[in-house]
């Protein structure tokens, strides 16, 4: 069952018809071909397929894309606009945040989310007490970056990495 | 994944009319849980009415001077928000402490709630699950059962409720508030979901076509505490092999009232009503505690591989009262 | 051996080549190829561990839209293998359950799941036998274990040792079945075109899976081209092509001229891309009096699957890690209904190093002494196994450093400390890693001068991730004497000079040698100032000294635990791991696989379990809900040091692989903390907190 629907996607508007069962991961890789979402697991269990829809964090592959009727999606490839790499890309280069890549786009796109909720005083499990503001620790930034997972272990330059884009 | 047909309900009559009216219609919200069991074959329903633009997703503060929480409110939502991370810290923690933050700006309350059991078996469509296929056995009973209940579990189903907001819910003495097209009902959250008996493939009491709209938190008098505590094999990001959630008050240096809830032990939040009768009244130390769980997991029946965790939940009901108790101290 | 010009490419933090495509998500992987027209292959799996297909009833599913081809076991093509493993659909036969009779191929990803859901596959099925015991009737010797060592070693007599031994212990360990699930799943595109095959895959060696797959369609080699441009990770799980690659070339010869896109589930990925078998050992150990070791045994016990034998070389670091006259390996499969296990990270050294380092430190326990000085005083001048003398070994300089560094020597002497106000208890361990340096001959290399200073340096390499796009690259500016920009480096694709495969940490030796070596033809033939257009091929050869040293790189762990006392919960707040490895080749990307060597060891330690179905031969937890690998939450701070090394016997660049040494002793140094914070001794991974709850 094919339903029209228009995906914002880096900035651009994209119409296509999408079939009710496809996930919003599905469409942008295979319908779109912006593949900077990646799929790791597709069952919302490695956190390599995410996005910002919206302008929050979620993972691509348990959105149904034809619920994402005019949305915004940003990928990897969008958060710095106009080509240039996002700070947080940048720190995460600089701090080889990365190996083999697979779920890097993803890390990106979550520590800009993450990013966001901190900066509205949102706060984690560790946290020491949530009804005061948060200042993003290492410990902070672990608990806030552990729904995407890395295999090549990574985490402890992502964090490096994430400490210094947030100076 | 058969194909289905997709449905952005406006209001809430024709949503609860929809899923009444067609046999093989279910709701969706964030999806977290819906998606994943489409993929795997667990679930095959023909239309997907979706719930997230009803008007269901306000935090208010009630009359009396509790919380009424929409079922659309997203998880992060509800745990960033003022009212429960200042009244209801448990409630704030319990789901900050689940999934990861990406499946909290998407999950619901609504979908929380009803979010189905994480029992490998029931998620591998190719073996036997009476909660799956009815009538067809329960292949965890005498297979891999590390995670599995050890309260209130059946010789049909052994599998346990994997929320945790639920727990800090059926803590704090929530009420769901449902909605079909005939009435509105609430019910207590420790009464939403059931015991497997029979029939494990009903998880809630929930009939079709009703719809969760609301949640009702009562007022926590002054001076009460309370606090949520997951145990799991990873730091972050897994499900409790333990939770407990718990509301204190200590007044004139016993305890005044106490109300408890296990996670991970269970078909259901667990709500420790044997334990809260031992603290009710006592002097908060810590041999009381351990009484006081040790006799309400008196009757837990353990499997193969899950003895271990009548001990962690004395344990860490006791670390959290002590820890609880050293705070009211304060 | 030839020297490098030295422009200091090599040794210095080049950031990764590749980086900036990774982190905006614009660098390639196999399945993100030719999407244009492709049809989607959804396996079919046989829902039994054990027995044979009866039937598959397909009428249901020819009828889902956009259904281009159903194939089913024992009704494809013959294929010209004897390997039972890529043998793919070619009986009805089942070995193991979730194993692929079938595929549908439809025009959308969604249909062809559905249609493959449709196809009812029944079975005569018998109960599957998964369950390793260590005193299974059936246990076997394998010839040889992976890749050729000798399966059995015997030196002097170590029940008299035993026997006269002041201190002895006799400890079983084991470790369980775990899989390696690099991020990207498994993923081809294969594409039959007038007779040729083209595939893109996640592979470890576009080259392997040309020499696998040529054969089995009978093609000559030249008719196959793998590209494998980016690969999410593997960690040896794409070192060997598995079923999955041929299936797709299968399907794809169905609809020649169509491309066939296959993305192995993360589900599938737990019965059809390896795993490594768990292991039962054995250790004991006899000391002197002052603590000198006098005879090691170590007798293995693991699985393998009855199609095809894969036998882990699980004892064979305990040949030459430490001194003893008297010396005992083995190992015994037990052939089972179950997937065909295959390399992960450090086959052999990683599980078995676990159990002899556990086993080392409990010794030291036992003989009252310092750990890390026990090592120490029990260390090999030459190989205890050959006499041969060793081309570097810098373990005992590992291990002093990193006790200084780490503080070791400040820890409390007693195990077993107090909680924390939190209930936290806090405990340090050490653990010794190695890994030995393979070379394997073969891989060639073609550089051009392309004028203007630029040359373009061909190889069929492949970069998993572990940095080697720019590491070659820095290989190739040293040995032309130019700058790391003025390199064109082409990788990842057949139509390259041959290339090994990404594994046993050779990747850097096998193709950097190549390099070298025709990087130094081309200057001794045209000078160093080339004219555009002239070209040199290198080839790397066996290592001549190889027959003259043994060649060992080392390694020293420390890990800082916290065990709470109410709930068996274990953190790692701090690791130190101090390498010596040869000669570092690129500081910013060789820290990093060795984080991420530590990290999977962490991770290996603490979470990471397969558990089998014992009546139904499957693996339960079979998706990373489950199945736990370390978080970010997970891990602390960890802390990578290398000593400066040098040893020119290993190949020109004077390096060592450092792949997988990360992993090896991470596990023992963990559970030794734990040990050291509680008094529990773990012998049985992962640490969990059901282990430690009382």
């Amino acid at each position: 069952m094919e339903r029209p629907v228009t995906l914002h996607v880096d900035g651009t508007a994209r119409k296509l018809s999408v079939d009710t069962r496809t996930t919003l991961l599905d469409a942008l890789r295979e319908q779109l071909a912006v593949t900077a979402s990646k799929k790791g697991c597709d069952h919302g269990q490695c956190g390599a397929c995410t996005v910002l829809l919206d302008g929050r964090r979620v993972l691509a592959c348990l959105v149904l894309a034809v619920t994402c009727d005019r949305s915004e999606v940003t990928t990897a490839d969008g958060l710095g606009g106009s080509g240039s790499p996002h700070p947080v890309q940048r720190a995460l280069l600089e701090h080889d945040g990365l190996q083999c890549g697979y779920c890097t786009p993803g890390q990106a796109c979550s520590a800009v989310g993450m990013l966001d909720e901190a900066k509205a005083g949102w706060p984690s499990a560790v946290t020491e007490d949530p009804r005061q503001n948060v200042e993003l620790t290492e410990d902070e930034i672990r608990e806030r970056m552990s729904g995407n997972l890395c295999r090549c272990g990574a985490y402890p330059n992502i964090v490096a990495a994430l400490r210094e884009a947030i100076r | 994944m058969i194909p289905f047909e997709y449905r952005r309900a406006e209001d809430t009559d024709s949503a609860v009319a929809a899923v009444e009216e067609a046999p093989r219609a279910v709701f969706l919200a964030g999806g977290t849980n819906l998606v994943d069991h489409l993929k795997l074959g667990i679930t095959a329903p023909e239309e997907l009415v979706d719930v997230t633009a009803l008007p269901l997703d306000t935090i208010e503060s009630t009359p009396d001077g509790g919380l009424r929480i929409g079922a659309t409110v997203r998880n992060s939502d509800l745990a960033a928000s003022p009212p429960v991370r200042e009244r209801y810290r448990a409630l704030s923690l319990a789901l900050l402490s689940g999934a990861s933050a990406q499946l909290r700006n998407r999950a619901t309350t609504g979908g929380n709630l009803l979010q189905r059991t994480r029992c490998p078996y029931f998620q591998e469509v190719t073996t036997p699950c009476n909660k799956r296929s009815p009538g067809t056995g329960c292949s965890a009973l005498h297979g891999h059962n590390k995670n599995h209940a050890v309260l209130g579990a059946s010789d049909s189903c052994v599998a346990t409720h994997p929320s945790d907001m639920a727990v800090a819910m059926a803590a704090l003495d929530g009420t769901v508030h449902v909605r079909s097209s005939r009435d509105e009902r609430t019910i207590p959250v420790t009464e939403l979901h059931r015991l497997p008996g029979e029939q494990p493939h009903r998880d809630t009491v929930l009939e079709r076509g009703e719809l969760i709209t609301a949640v009702d938190l009562p007022p926590l008098p002054e001076g009460t505490y309370t606090a949520y505590r997951k145990v799991r094999e990873r730091a972050s990001y897994a499900f409790a092999l333990v939770s407990v959630a718990a509301v204190l008050r200590v007044a004139n240096g016993v305890i005044d009232d106490v109300r408890l809830a296990f996670g991970g032990l269970a078909h259901k939040p667990w709500r420790a009503g044997t334990a809260e009768e031992r603290l009710r009244g006592a002097i908060p130390e810590e041999a009381t505690f351990r009484e006081a769980a040790e006799a309400e997991l008196s009757v837990a029946r353990p499997l193969a591989d899950n003895a271990f965790k009548i001990p962690l939940a004395r344990n860490t009901l006791g670390a959290v009262l002590r820890d609880l108790t050293t705070e009211v101290l304060r | 051996m030839t020297q490098d010009v030295g422009s200091g490419a090599v040794g210095s933090p080049v950031e990764r080549l590749d980086g900036q495509a990774k982190v905006t998500g614009n660098a390639p992987y196999a399945f993100e190829q030719l999407t244009e027209g492709a049809v989607y292959l959804h396996p079919l799996r046989a829902p039994v561990a054990r027995g044979r297909v009866t039937e598959m009833d397909t009428s249901a599913a020819e009828a889902v839209g956009g259904v281009r081809a159903i194939l089913l076991a024992g009704q494809v093509e013959q294929l010209d293998t004897r390997d039972r493993e890529l043998a793919v659909l070619q009986s009805r036969e089942v070995a193991f359950r979730g194993q692929y009779v079938g595929a549908v191929l439809a025009t959308t990803p969604e249909n062809a799941r559905h249609a493959a859901s449709l196809v009812r596959v029944s079975c005569a099925a018998s109960p599957p036998d998964v369950a390793l015991e260590g005193d299974r009737a059936d246990l076997y010797a394998p010839e040889v274990v992976n890749p050729r060592f000798g399966t059995d070693t015997e030196q002097g007599d170590t029940d008299s040792a035993f026997e006269e031994a002041a201190y002895f212990i006799d400890r079983t360990y084991r470790t369980p079945m775990e899989h390696n699930n690099p991020m990207e799943p498994h993923a081809t595109v294969a594409h039959w075109d007038g007779g040729e095959l083209s595939l893109y895959d996640s592979t470890q060696g576009a080259h392997s899976v040309r020499a696998t797959l040529a054969p089995l369609f009978g093609l000559p080699t030249d008719r196959v081209r793998v590209q494998a441009p980016h690969v999410g990770g593997g960690f040896g799980s794409k070192g060997l092509p598995h079923a999955n690659v041929v299936l797709a070339a299968l399907a794809a010869r169905s609809v020649p001229g169509t491309p066939v896109k296959f993305a192995v589930t993360r589900q599938q990925i737990f019965t059809v891309a390896g795993h490594r078998t768990p292991t039962i050992q054995r250790i004991r150990l006899g000391a002197t009096r002052s603590g000198e070791l006098t005879a090691i045994t170590h007798d293995v016990v693991e699985h393998t699957s009855r199609i095809k034998e894969f036998a882990e070389q699980t004892a064979v670091p305990t040949r030459n890690m430490y001194r003893a006259a008297n010396r005992r390996t083995t190992h015994r499969l037990a052939a089972l209904d179950v997937p065909v296990p295959s390399w992960m990270r450090a086959p052999g050294e990683c599980p078995g190093m676990f159990a002899l380092e556990s086993a080392v430190d409990e010794m030291a326990r036992e003989c009252g002494q310092d750990p890390v000085e026990f090592r120490i005083r029990n260390e090999p001048s030459e190989d205890p196994e050959t006499g041969l003398p060793f081309s570097s070994h810098n373990l005992a300089t590992c291990l002093r450093r990193g006790a200084e560094g780490f503080g070791w020597y400040d820890r409390n002497a007693p195990a077993r400390s107090s909680p924390d106000a939190a209930g936290w208890i806090p405990g340090v361990g050490v653990a010794a890693s190695t890994y030995p340096v393979f070379r394997s001959p073969g891989s060639r290399a073609l550089v051009l001068a392309e004028g203007s200073g630029r040359y373009r340096v061909s190889i069929g390499a492949v970069d998993i991730g572990t940095g080697a796009r720019t590491a070659l690259t820095q290989i190739a500016a040293d040995a032309l004497g130019t700058e790391v920009s003025a390199i064109d480096l082409r990788i990842a694709d057949t139509a390259l000079p041959y290339a090994n495969v990404a594994g046993g940490s050779s990747g850097t030796t096998c193709w950097g040698t190549a390099i070298h070596e025709a990087a130094g033809k081309l200057r001794a033939e045209h000078g160093s100032a080339p004219l555009p257009g002239a070209s040199a091929e290198g080839e790397t050869t066996s290592n001549p000294e190889s027959g003259r040293f043994a060649m060992h790189a080392y390694g020293a762990q420390f890990a800082e635990v916290r065990v709470h006392a109410d709930t068996g919960e274990v953190r790692v707040p701090r690791m130190l791991g101090v390498f010596a490895v040869g000669r570092v080749i690129n500081p910013r990307t060789a820290r990093s696989q060795f984080l991420g060597g530590m990290t999977m060891g962490l991770s290996m330690a603490l979470h990471e379990e397969a558990v089998l179905d014992h009546e139904l031969g499957h693996v339960v937890n079979q998706d990373l809900a489950e199945y736990h690998i370390a978080t970010n939450a997970d891990v602390g701070a960890i802390e990578i040091t290398w000593l400066d090394e040098q040893d020119p016997h290993v190949n020109p660049m004077g390096s060592k692989g450092i792949g997988e040494i990360g992993i090896v002793g991470t596990a023992a140094a963990v559970a030794n903390a734990v040990q050291h914070a509680t008094g529990v001794r773990v012998r049985q991974l992962p640490i969990t907190p059901d282990k430690l709850i009382s």
